[in-house]
């Protein structure tokens, strides 16, 4: 489904800070995206996303050749990407439930058609009884979850999801992995960016450990 | 109860247990920056409206002064000796009403030329002892004029005192006067356009800046570019429209108001002065059209210029992609 080859990326003239990277995503996988800070997991979960460009090497991203999608049709392969970003980026004038519903409001879904799996979902993540809350009352860990929910009401493909607990406590952390990897079960591929190993020894899932650059895969 | 009917209970059962406020715009209502453009759209286009204004009144009085001048001619009777005035002047009216195209000629009697020659020679003179020339006013049909010429042969034949003043001098100066006051109107009126276009451009774009982590969100959620234009070009145009509508509306409304206070107080000193200053406020149909044009311009400028900096910010944000030297370290 993602297939890097070669892939190395460098920030103006400074030094490569993803170097021969090769790897795949399969359908249905789950892995984890490890590694010290500064490694460059944000960087290649950006990769993952569409939103940087490699400066060598080749990305195939549902078996099209991202360097030659035109700029008008990335929305269109985006929606099959769920992705949590590390700030959350929430919109502070929409309520949790219109954070969650925006990617189905923005694909022309009608309200009525979506609306119960919104607050089922709000629910699961343990966010029921904040649903017609604004962003700035909610506590970062709940900012998470509104991420997540977000990233998961349209059923993706794939989720990208960018230290996912990393604001949340364990109990809810165990949650949220347990909401990702139902997810998982139920087809989507799922790469969690953390330096969490809680988290990580709790699903017996592939680990990518990025160390100055260089991907090692441990299956 | 079957499965599906189950299913579709339940969904009835949660939703009424939560209550959920109507779904907020995707663009937020008028923020602190929309606050601003809609008072900077306000003013411009207020100060556009009254220019405009300005402008059309300034051309339909030259208008007027062109066609008062060109309406009339005026023949003058020097006094000779041996001449019989009165008898002369009935002459020349006579003449000058067989002639095709004269609507009407009246002579200036002699108390109305007492009355002219006040302001020189004070009240109270014997006209008797001056030699005072007396004057016919012809009116005349603009659209089919006489033959000049012919009226002055008939006339140096007929009574040879009598002298014919078309006003062709006074009209062609007050002509070039008119076109060269409406010439700078229009020119003043075009910087005043281009300063209004900037400032909404810039305003516009101003506003928008404050927005960009929206277009951003919006972009990754999956929104097509054209959807988050058109979302931001609804808000931006509701902005524009109620700024120039006000700002417009404000202008319209003084010119009206000016207009019913000249009317209503005439013959006082101080209208007097003002119209003697200024003319008269009175705003014709074209001008407030004009108006209402200028806020549809205005409008239509802000949302365009909304559309176009949506679009640049999105291409930016893929620029960023396409160049990592641009986006920020992660």
């Amino acid at each position: 489904m993602i297939h890097f080859e070669n892939v190395g990326l460098r920030y103006g003239m400074g030094p490569e800070v993803l170097r021969d990277l090769t790897f795949d995503i399969p359908k249905g996988s789950f892995q984890f995206l490890t590694g010290p800070s500064g490694a460059g997991k944000t960087t290649l979960m950006r990769l993952l996303f569409m939103s940087l460009k490699p400066t060598r090497g080749l990305i195939r991203m549902f078996d099209r050749d991202i360097s030659v999608i035109p700029g008008e049709e990335l929305p269109l392969l985006r929606r099959r990407i769920g992705i949590v970003f590390q700030d959350f980026r929430l919109l502070d004038h929409m309520t949790t439930y219109e954070n969650v519903s925006l990617p189905l409001r923005v694909r022309g879904k009608d309200e009525a058609s979506y609306r119960s799996d919104v607050i089922e979902l709000l629910k699961w993540v343990g966010l029921g009884e904040r649903i017609n809350v604004l962003p700035p009352v909610l506590s970062g860990g709940e900012k998470q979850r509104v991420a997540i929910a977000r990233a998961l009401i349209d059923q993706p493909e794939v989720l990208l999801a960018d230290e996912p607990t990393g604001n949340v406590d364990p109990p809810m952390a165990k949650r949220l992995l347990n909401l990702f990897t139902e997810l998982n079960r139920l087809g989507t591929a799922v790469v969690i960016a953390t330096h969490d190993l809680t988290l990580m020894d709790r699903v017996n899932a592939r680990r990518m450990i990025l160390t100055e650059g260089r991907l090692d895969i441990h299956d | 109860m079957t499965e599906p009917a189950a299913r579709t209970s339940d969904n009835q059962k949660r939703e009424r247990l939560v209550t959920l406020r109507p779904m907020a715009p995707i663009v937020p209502p008028v923020n602190v920056s929309g606050h601003a453009l809609m008072v900077v759209i306000a003013i411009m286009s207020f100060l556009c409206a009254m220019t405009l204004g300005a402008v059309t009144m300034v051309q339909e009085k030259a208008e007027t002064w062109q066609g008062d001048v060109s309406r009339e001619i005026t023949i003058q009777v020097k006094p000779d000796d041996g001449l019989d005035m009165e008898a002369a002047l009935t002459e020349v009216r006579n003449i000058v009403l067989a002639f095709p195209g004269t609507l009407t000629a009246d002579i200036v009697d002699r108390a109305s030329t007492a009355r002219l020659l006040e302001p020189w020679l004070g009240e109270g003179f014997d006209m008797d002892e001056l030699p005072v020339p007396r004057l016919v006013i012809v009116t005349i049909d603009e659209t089919a004029p006489p033959d000049f010429a012919a009226i002055r042969q008939n006339l140096a034949d007929n009574v040879p005192a009598a002298a014919l003043d078309d006003h062709r001098a006074w009209a062609d100066r007050l002509i070039s006067m008119a076109r060269i006051t409406v010439l700078i109107g229009v020119g003043i009126l075009t910087l005043m356009f281009a300063t209004t276009m900037l400032t909404v451009i810039f305003a516009t774009r101003g506003a928008m800046a404050g927005n960009r982590h929206i277009v951003e969100v919006l972009h990754f959620v999956g929104a097509e570019t054209s959807f988050i234009a058109s979302e931001f070009q609804k808000r931006f145009l509701l902005i524009g429209l109620k700024g120039a509508a006000f700002g417009g509306g404000v202008a319209a409304l003084g010119f009206l108001l000016l207009g019913a206070w000249q009317s209503n107080s005439m013959a006082t000193a101080l209208n007097d002065q003002v119209t003697a200053l200024f003319g008269r406020f009175t705003l014709s149909s074209a001008g407030y059209f004009g108006i209402v044009g200028i806020v549809v311009l205005i409008s239509a400028m802000t949302a365009v210029t909304t559309r176009l900096t949506v679009t640049r910010t999105i291409r930016e944000i893929d620029r960023e992609r396409a160049d990592p030297s641009l986006a920020e370290i992660g």
